[in-house]
């Protein structure tokens, strides 16, 4: 009886540290924020001494043009990074998914600015944008062209972020799209190719769609990632011209540490959860149906 | 259908030689199956052969036509593969019509087309399932239905049936044997399996380490093989192999071993002025044995201990042994033998084959 029970209890005795990291570290944090949420709350003050005003700072939030501005800022910048780096990350895995010399070296390379910190990433790409003495302007004068005003106008500025984080983060989605690629059956390939499949009709009719299931979650990984990111624009740009950067995390750090209100802060850090929290849901949900689809068939299938 | 001519063809991986220079001819229509050990080039030159891998030097010809440098889709070929190759994706119908949908054949004509093969494969209830839905057998089928579709002049078959369990490999060899009689098609065929090999192919080219070994119908290759490889490859159970001297005795010629003496057929001194020493490899079938007790018993006698004795019911397999040798009886006969004893069984001088111990080739 007694080693049935201990049996029984080992595998949760193995999960325990870790539920309790989980709880520590993020249960706890999050039921702290939510409840923070509700409250009207300066940093001078302890939580205890600050109000409760319920769901207004949501409401605020909902009226604030900033606070909307920035939501359209983070969609927008997360829409194009993660399109432009899947289709420039599969492109690259389609050209380099071959054997030649040199192959590997290469790759590591490709997947260098993956490995550099990410405020380094922003004070490079600074100092490149620089308007005088930056790489490119200079070497836009150097050929005789106007330099361009890559952090100063607020046309450009959203453009310059989103190159630099492209050229971060497409090798993340190389490497994935690189080892999906090489993971496909090669004799279903070869099958094509006696059937007529030229290099494009290949990459459309075979490899895609056998590659999709890995694209799509390494798009969702990016896409998630993508809300987060602060650092990189910080550094460059700190939210500037005016809102034109100003995504949802580099405002919810100004508002808790320049406005000096945490509760908004908390609030505003809240919708972005759940807006994460509804994307992931509906891919799971996606997930499932399609799977929960294929079995019915399946099944109906075997029942004829 | 074309002839294929295959000229001194050459593969090379790097330093590597794996095929050396070879010529090979599939006549119009013919169903050709290449055979051998794993690693004898076969794959590799029906690979060629469909251009999947590039040929090092040489040409291979359909009629006057290089096809060398062709592409695969533009060598009018189909190919069925080892592990199937079907589309994962697609269902079993969209998996048969790829080939014709890439080269925009009005649909009216691709279900028709489809709808047929798979009648003929008895696969038309499985046309709206992925590959993933069915067992082996029946995606073996569809990979047989998805090459006939296309109509291609040949067709390429790389170790089909390799991957289904023994019953059900009997039963598509069946299926495949008749349909070679449907269907005029140049057909080549690689397989491992001598059983396969003589059912199936009109000729039987059988290879080993990248050289073509004999080619000929399955009957010229099991009663007059080129050399040792062959006699021992083809036929089963395998040839028994015994080293032994030639001699001449009283007149007539004989081979002589521990243990062992048998007389060769009165002409056969003919045929020992290619022997490079007296030294040679004596070659029996397990049914070229019989007990010396059968009432038409003729030959010289040799006698066997019996280690083992196997009753598969209208054969016994002896499995006996002669000085520190192995020898493989096959009899009719449903006789009882005791392990251990010794038999006395004859061998009459037209089953025992002989081979010149140096060149392996077969006097």
């Amino acid at each position: 009886m007694a080693t049935a029970r201990v049996k029984r209890m080992t595998p949760y005795m193995f999960l325990a540290p870790a539920a309790a990291i989980m709880i520590v570290g993020l249960l706890y944090p999050i039921g702290y924020m939510v409840y923070a949420s509700f409250l009207d709350w300066n940093p001078s003050q302890r939580i205890g001494e600050a109000d409760w005003v319920g769901l207004r700072n949501y409401v605020t939030l909902l009226h604030d043009a900033s606070f909307r501005e920035s939501v359209g800022v983070t969609l927008t910048f997360s829409a194009i990074v993660v399109s432009v780096e899947l289709m420039l990350g599969v492109g690259l895995a389609l050209l380099l998914d071959r054997n030649i010399r040199g192959m590997s070296a290469l790759r590591t390379l490709f997947i260098l600015p993956m490995m550099i910190a990410p405020i380094v990433v922003g004070l490079m790409w600074r100092y490149m944008y620089h308007p005088s003495v930056g790489i490119l302007n200079q070497t836009l004068k150097s050929w005789g062209l106007e330099p361009v005003p890559w952090l100063s106008d607020s046309g450009w500025a959203l453009t310059s972020i989103i190159i630099a984080d492209v050229w971060q983060w497409t090798p993340f989605i190389f490497i994935l799209a690189l080892a999906a690629l090489q993971s496909l059956p090669r004799s279903a390939l070869e099958a094509a190719r006696i059937d007529g499949a030229s290099g494009w009709q290949q990459i459309i009719h075979i490899k895609l769609p056998l590659m999709m299931p890995v694209l799509i979650v390494t798009g969702l990984l990016r896409l998630i990632d993508s809300f987060k990111v602060l650092e990189v624009i910080l550094v460059m740009t700190n939210g500037g011209p005016g809102l034109s950067t100003e995504i949802l995390s580099l405002r919810i750090s100004r508002t808790a540490s320049e406005f000096r209100e945490l509760g908004q802060a908390a609030a505003m850090s809240n919708y972005l959860l759940l807006i994460l929290l509804t994307l992931t849901i509906v891919m799971f949900v996606y997930n499932k149906v399609v799977e929960s689809r294929a079995q019915a068939i399946r099944q109906q299938a075997e029942e004829v | 259908m074309p002839r294929i001519r295959f000229d001194s063809v050459e593969k090379r991986y790097g330093q590597t030689q794996v095929l050396p220079p070879f010529d090979l001819t599939f006549e119009d229509g013919e169903f050709t199956v290449l055979v051998g050990p794993s690693g004898c080039g076969k794959s590799t030159t029906l690979r060629m052969l469909a251009g999947l891998e590039e040929v090092t030097s040489g040409e291979i010809w359909f009629d006057d036509r290089p096809i060398t440098r062709l592409e695969p889709k533009d060598r009018d070929i189909a190919m069925v593969f080892q592990d199937y190759a079907l589309y994962p994706h697609m269902n079993i119908a969209k998996n048969m019509s790829f080939a014709l949908r890439l080269q925009r054949v009005p649909k009216a004509e691709i279900d028709a087309k489809v709808d047929r093969v798979a009648r003929m494969l008895g696969i038309e209830t499985l046309l709206q399932r992925k590959p993933g839905e069915l067992s082996g057998g029946q995606r073996q089928r569809v990979a047989m239905g998805r090459a006939l579709v296309r109509d291609a002049s040949t067709f390429l078959f790389d170790e089909p049936l390799s991957n289904l369990d023994a019953k059900l490999r009997g039963k598509m060899r069946t299926e495949l044997a008749e349909m070679r009689n449907t269907l005029d098609k140049n057909m080549v065929y690689v397989t491992h399996d001598q059983v396969e090999a003589m059912t199936l192919g009109d000729r039987i080219v059988v290879m080993a380490n990248g050289l073509v070994q004999q080619q000929g119908s399955a009957e010229e290759l099991f009663k007059a093989p080129a050399n040792a490889f062959v006699a021992g490859f083809i036929g089963s159970p395998t040839m028994n192999f015994l080293n032994a001297d030639l001699v001449e005795d009283n007149g007539t010629l004989a081979v002589r071993g521990p243990g062992f003496t048998l007389d060769l057929p009165p002409d056969f001194g003919a045929r020992t002025r290619a022997l490079s020493g007296p030294e040679v490899i004596v070659g029996i079938r397990p049914a070229g044995f019989q007990l010396a007790s059968d009432r038409d018993a003729r030959g010289s006698t040799i006698d066997l201990s019996i280690k083992v004795s196997e009753y598969l019911g209208n054969q016994t397999i002896l499995v006996t042994m002669c000085g520190d040798h192995d020898i493989v009886v096959e009899l009719d006969s449903a006789a009882r033998f005791q392990r251990g004893t010794t038999t006395t069984f004859v061998v009459a001088p037209d089953h025992i084959m002989v081979f010149d111990k140096k060149t392996e080739l077969r006097l």
